[in-house]
């Protein structure tokens, strides 16, 4: 069995690295050798993250190389944009709708593209978007965004959805027992709206 | 000697770099631990501090952490200490006797070099520290490694009586991988035993133990030509025999797993025999080192040729794919022009530099040094040297921790006639001030330099997580300790008491007009800011605010606060009665992400920004790193 490439980007504070370490969790539980790297740089700062998950029968390198990603899911649409060359051919990207604006754009530096998941679809891929910052807030927590997003990737994994179901709520269960039910219904509205969502690629 | 404990079945971890070399500190019956939080080593001692096993301690620099390592491996007890690359500088000065004193009790020094520089200010090869101060090292290459050897390291340190180095990378440092823990032990210090001509380091005892430091240095590469954690991967593709050490071995077993390697991972001394028999083997050598061209002098100084840095790059992190075009070349081969014809180019995207936080303190300091002119301002290693950066554009230099004072004192001393109008302001946190800045503002109240200091008290270690530090009154477990008084501190460094003000970051006209103020005045003086870092506990959070639309002018005041929270809905132009076209941008306020700092009503000139309702929530969007 070849390894699987999970590439999952977006900003500081989003829970990227969380979601990233619950995905690598699951994969652990079915016995998986898995890698899990982060480029964080001054994350805390509002900057770019990027973390990569390796998983199979033993894994080496922790990073994935341009082109080579199974599953891109990004956490922010013009960071799916920017890394959107992780993919492999026939790859599959997750992406939030989810805009956050940094100051060098709001100070007229820099233009936030028009449309980042259209200029995705134009490059051939294969992409998959829903407004993962609103169904959070729909659930009363902006935090609840990455388990959203676990949701949705739980269909586009090399195993079932449950596995990592159950990572998720033995993650928030153990540590935040209130949670506990509001990331259930995150996960399942991240697995909803990316089966409802269309796919469409030129 | 160490008594293993009991064990339970051991299972496998999910741990990064950081975390397993933690656990291997504790395992190894390690008693006294400390460090200095810096990326990407900080973790490392977080996690030592959650064993209540060990005496745990934030030091208040590199230096002072490796004399307390020191000092317990002194008494017998097994030691340790973290830094990142560049506090082995700082702690050089200790690290250059203490080889020379050799150790106790078993002492390890982790340095973790941020090749890549994700957070720092320049890269460095810390291997060069071994040969240096003739020390043994060890390169894990992942994060079973870490603990492995960090294990054997406290191993080969009690054996040879010398500090070891651990040298890691941000690439192992936050790595998360699978850890067989091993069996841990127990180790009870034998008690210090007072010897002079050992631990006495005047000349005439110096130097019979330099000429005993060079016997070790003999004694070690014996070691390490025998050492297991040096070994051959065979293969049968012989064209090139990989030479690696650290991560970069992992990029070569996935990239080339046809290809012979051998593998360093007790790499200094180097095991040149050894080599030069697996050189025997293949048709060419490769040395796949991060960063410098180290092993590959050494093996060409021994006669054994190879490739390296002549096809790899000098400067940052290696990968698979920065491997392929340079084992091309030296094959012979030319490279596809695609790895992947498929592959795609990246996409030219905003960049997303760090920000300061919602509300930092730092924002109102760079705003308003922002609105003077003629400053000179020198600046320090922190979340305040983003204060370069847009909006603000109000930080002039930034070279080492602590720098900012003695620059500043030089700017002063140096300029002629083209500075002569410009004030000198140089600007550090509370951290850095009492790391390695403390010193360069004696040096100015000594010397009459005419420098003006904003020392920015946010009671934290912020750009590396909001750790503690002796301004915060608490210690590394978060229980109460004593709170250093800036003000007296400064006072008793000879800045005049009427020279040192402490001021709220929040209230612009106050700070705006005692920096006037204070540069205008010839002498040094030193304004203290005493704001918490937003993202610790001691920050409370107050109602936010927002823009009332209509009453938003666009006059874009609010926008060179640089809060991340205010954001342009729409761009137009004014033409004002003078003819001249005037730039408008329109704000909003994110009320889910403003905490109330009031710091953007300030240079609101229509007053157009209110309080927000009170059934806005208040949520923060913030992690640590």
């Amino acid at each position: 069995m070849t390894i699987t490439n999970i590439a999952v980007c977006g900003i500081g504070g989003q829970g990227v690295m969380t979601a990233t370490e619950i995905l690598a969790e699951a994969a652990l539980s079915l016995g998986f050798d898995v890698k899990k790297t982060e480029v964080a740089g001054m994350s805390q700062r509002g900057g770019v993250v990027t973390s990569h998950l390796r998983f199979g029968p033993q894994v080496l390198s922790p990073q994935i190389m341009a082109g080579e990603a199974d599953l891109l899911v990004g956490f922010e649409a013009a960071e799916a944009l920017r890394w959107a060359h992780m993919l492999k051919p026939g790859g599959i990207a997750l992406v939030n709708q989810g805009r956050f604006v940094p100051p060098v754009v709001t100070i007229g530096l820099y233009d936030y593209p028009d449309d980042p998941i259209a200029e995705m679809r134009k490059l051939g891929l294969a992409v998959f978007d829903f407004d993962a910052s609103a169904l959070a807030m729909q659930l009363g927590n902006i935090r609840l965004g990455n388990t959203v997003m676990l949701g949705a990737m739980s269909e586009r994994l090399p195993f079932p959805a449950d596995v990592l179901r159950k990572a998720v709520l033995e993650r928030f269960g153990t540590r935040k027992p209130a949670l506990l039910e509001l990331n259930r219904q995150a996960f399942e509205l991240g697995r909803a709206a990316v089966a409802e969502g269309s796919l469409v690629t030129v | 000697m160490g008594a293993a404990l009991p064990e339970t079945a051991p299972s496998r971890l999910f741990l990064s770099g950081n975390e397993a070399v933690a656990l291997a500190v504790r395992d190894a019956g390690c008693r006294v631990a400390a460090a200095y939080p810096g990326t990407p080593s900080t973790e490392i001692l977080e996690e030592v501090a959650r064993f209540p096993e060990l005496y745990t301690e934030w030091s208040v620099n590199e230096k002072v952490s490796l004399e307390v390592a020191l000092g317990a491996s002194m008494v017998g007890a097994r030691a340790f200490c973290a830094m990142k690359h560049v506090g082995l500088n700082v702690a050089a000065d200790a690290l250059m006797t203490m080889t020379v004193t050799g150790t106790e009790g078993a002492l390890v020094i982790a340095v973790a070099d941020d090749v890549g520089m994700s957070s720092s200010q320049n890269e460095q090869d810390s291997r060069f520290w071994a040969r240096f101060a003739h020390l043994p090292l060890f390169e894990p290459a992942d994060a079973q490694e870490s603990y492995d050897m960090t294990r054997a390291a406290f191993t080969v340190s009690e054996r040879f009586r010398c500090p070891v180095i651990l040298r890691l990378t941000t690439r192992i440092c936050h790595v998360k991988g699978r850890v067989l823990p091993g069996a841990r032990e127990t180790h009870e210090p034998a008690g210090f035993v007072k010897d002079p001509r050992r631990w006495v380091m005047v000349p005439g005892h110096a130097k019979p133990r330099v000429a005993l430091m060079y016997e070790r240095e003999d004694a070690l590469r014996a070691a390490a030509a025998e050492s297991p954690l040096n070994f051959v991967v065979p293969g049968s593709d012989r064209r090139i025999g990989f030479v690696t050490s650290g991560p970069a071995y992992m990029h070569v077993r996935e990239t080339y797993p046809d290809a012979p390697v051998f593998k360093l991972g007790l790499s200094y001394p180097l095991p040149l025999e050894r080599v030069r028999e697996f050189a025997a083997g293949v048709d060419q050598i490769l040395v796949v080192e991060e960063t410098e061209a180290l092993v590959e002098t050494e093996l060409r100084a021994a006669g054994i040729a190879c490739a390296g840095k002549d096809v790899l790059p000098r400067v940052g992190e290696l990968s698979p794919d920065r491997l392929r075009p340079a084992v091309a070349r030296l094959r012979g081969e030319t490279l596809p022009a695609e790895a992947s014809p498929s592959r795609l180019v990246p996409q030219q995207v905003f960049p997303r530099p760090p920000t300061m936080c919602v509300a930092c303190p730092h924002l109102g300091i760079y705003y308003t040094l922002a609105q003077l002119r003629n400053l000179t301002i020198s600046g320090d290693i922190g979340c305040y040297t983003l204060g370069a950066g847009e909006p603000w554009n109000a930080l002039d230099s930034c070279i080492s921790m602590g720098a900012s004072m003695g620059v500043a004192l030089g700017m002063d001393k140096g300029r002629g006639q083209a500075d002569a109008k410009k004030a000198v302001i140089a600007v550090i946190g509370d951290s850095t001030f009492m790391h390695m800045g403390m010193q360069g503002l004696l040096d100015i109240t000594w010397n009459r330099g005419n420098v003006t200091v904003l020392l920015l008290d946010n009671r934290a270690v912020g750009m590396t997580g909001g750790q503690d530090n002796p301004g915060t009154g608490r210690d590394i477990h978060g229980e109460s300790a004593q709170r250093v008084d800036f003000a007296k501190l400064c006072e008793a460094l000879g800045v005049k008491k009427e020279r040192i003000h402490v001021l709220d970051p929040y209230q612009l006209p106050v700070l705006f007009k005692t920096l006037r103020e204070e540069t205008r005045i010839p002498e040094p003086s030193v304004i203290i800011t005493d704001r918490p870092c937003v993202l610790i506990d001691d920050y409370k959070a107050t109602q936010p605010y927002k823009v009332i639309a209509d009453q938003c002018t666009g006059c874009a005041n609010c926008l060179d606060v640089g809060c991340p929270a205010i954001h342009v809905t729409r761009r137009g132009t004014e033409v004002k009665p003078s003819g001249k076209e005037v730039e408008l941008a329109f704000v909003r306020i994110e009320t889910s992400a403003c905490t109330g700092c009031g710091l953007c009503v300030q240079p609101c000139a229509p007053e157009a920004i209110v309080h927000a309702l009170p059934e806005h929530p208040v949520k923060f969007l913030h992690a640590k790193i």
